[in-house]
């Protein structure tokens, strides 16, 4: 195993530890968060000239999976953070604010949330109604953001915002908050099926006074379509990949169990289990496949949003969330009622409720709605090899 | 022939650079200026739809629809394509 991995173990063994009181309590996975502090997890993405390690979505994905197996909400909350980073070190560069910001980040380990999701506009991550009114070098914002992840946790949020106040709702830019800058005013309470933890409170968020160089200089469309929607999809992607993993390794300790017990004979339930071994290999495949591409593109912005690019993680998405959502059904199935139970060794029932979530966290029929879009003008014809 | 008004007509009627359309020079970034995936998909089917042609996918690239000139020289290669 390689040091990362390693690191990726320690920190998915106590989020592991405190899995299920996170669930149960829903509340934020400290101790896991903690642990990825002190491996240094934070700051995987940040460029070695600002005290990261430079390393890519590949190395990222890798981490949101070992996490994933041992606690949906720690994954996610790593995976989400990324997310962010991933912008940052795409746009920031040019920007000496977000410079300066990406080395507190790496050096001080902080914790970055994100606010996309607006009240009245849902999961259309390419609108807003907020908007920056900036004068003199300083801006304010009030946005009604009805879902942040870990915002009272958080170090600083990333929002989107209207340019101005008379721009269209489209003209959005991107915005470092940080934590002792705004006022967050809780608005809802995360009280839901499942990703208990991620602690995805809906909030009234009020910034006054903060210096402009603190907006990211590239609109947000670009933003969102040279590094944000890659680093979604494939970080969500491997945050689903390791639930699924996790609930094939119970299903298949259980056949296994079943075996041992009645030696000579294949358990009926084996065939199942060789049935969703295949699915979780075809998932892994796709999501393999996409990072694969992903890096063979990365550094070319026309590449990167171009149509075809944007097709393949937009079918990522809803395949990816779909298949795993199926996978731990599946595993459950063979399972039966030691994983319909809690408390078992095979317990299924958390990760489960938290998978649910996957074709919801930007429904899957919008993210089809803009494929069709994008559909309306791509000519086909790809090859095995490439597109 | 395509002129650049031409083209500022069509971006015209996009809801991002629809305030803009008539200032945006030849040279400036589409998409500094707001144009996202979208945006640019119905671009291009306004292009293809206004000059009777249609890109080939080695064209739907972001340069290919980055500025005005650009786009210009776009619908003219596919223009002279059809025409050789
Ligand atoms: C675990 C979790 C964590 C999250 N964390 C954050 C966070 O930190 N920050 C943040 O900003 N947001 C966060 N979100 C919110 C997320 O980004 C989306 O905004 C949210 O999942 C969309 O919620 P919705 O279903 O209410 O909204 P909508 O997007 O309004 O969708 C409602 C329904 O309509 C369908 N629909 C919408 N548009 C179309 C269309 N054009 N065609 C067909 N069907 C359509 C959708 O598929 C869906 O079924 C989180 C969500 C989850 C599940």
């Amino acid at each position: 195993m390689n040091a990362l991995a390693q690191r990726a173990q320690r920190a998915a063994a106590v989020a592991a530890q405190h899995a299920d009181a996170v669930d149960r309590e829903g509340r934020f996975p400290a101790e896991a968060v903690a642990a990825l502090k002190a491996e240094r997890l934070l700051g995987l993405q940040i460029p070695s000239q600002f005290e990261g390690e430079g390393a890519g979505l590949r190395q990222v994905a890798v981490v949101c999976s070992t996490l994933g197996q041992a606690c949906s909400n720690a994954a996610m909350v790593f995976a989400m953070h990324h997310i962010k980073v991933a912008s940052l070190v795409a746009h920031g560069l040019d920007s000496a604010w977000h410079c300066q910001l990406m080395e507190r980040i790496a050096r001080e380990q902080l914790l970055v949330a994100s606010s996309t999701t607006e009240a009245g506009i849902g999961g259309d991550l390419r609108t807003s109604f907020c908007a920056v009114e900036a004068e003199d070098g300083v801006f304010s914002l009030g946005k009604d953001a009805s879902v942040i992840s870990y915002g009272r946790q958080a170090d600083l949020i990333l929002a989107t915002a209207r340019r101005h106040p008379d721009a269209a709702g489209s003209d959005q830019v991107l915005v470092a908050l940080l934590a002792d800058q705004i006022f967050l005013e809780r608005t809802s309470v995360w009280d839901t099926l499942g990703m208990r933890g991620t602690c995805s409170d809906g909030f009234r968020l009020e910034a006054r006074g903060l210096p402009v160089a603190q907006i990211l200089p590239k609109p947000f469309a670009e933003i969102a379509a040279q590094s944000m929607l890659a680093a979604s999809h494939l970080l969500w992607s491997s945050v689903w990949f390791g639930i699924a993993n996790a609930a094939v390794d119970r299903a298949r300790a259980f056949v296994q169990g079943e075996a041992r017990r009645q030696p000579g004979q294949v358990p009926p339930t084996a065939l199942r289990l060789a049935e969703v071994s295949n699915t979780l290999q075809a998932l892994r495949s796709a999501i393999v496949a996409a990072l694969v591409r992903y890096e063979d593109v990365q550094g070319d912005a026309d590449a990167i949003g171009s149509i075809g690019f944007a097709v393949m993680l937009n079918n990522l998405k809803t395949t990816a969330s779909e298949m795993a959502v199926d996978i731990v059904q599946r595993a459950l199935a063979i399972v039966g009622l030691a994983g319909y139970k809690n408390g078992t060794p095979f317990s299924l029932g958390r990760p489960l409720r938290d998978v649910l979530s996957a074709p919801l966290m930007i429904g899957n029929d919008r993210i089809l709605a803009n494929t069709a879009k994008l559909l309306l003008v791509q000519k086909g014809g790809g090859q095995l090899m490439s597109a | 022939m395509v002129t650049s008004d031409d083209i500022r007509t069509i971006l015209g009627s996009n809801e991002a650079l629809a305030p803009v359309a008539q200032q945006i020079a030849e040279d400036d970034s589409l998409f500094d200026r707001g144009l996202d995936s979208f945006g640019s998909v119905q671009l291009m089917l306004a292009l293809e739809e206004r000059f009777g042609i249609e890109f080939p996918d080695e064209f739907l690239t972001r340069r290919s629809f980055s500025t005005i000139r650009a786009i210009r020289e776009t619908v003219s290669a596919v223009l002279q394509s059809v025409a050789a």
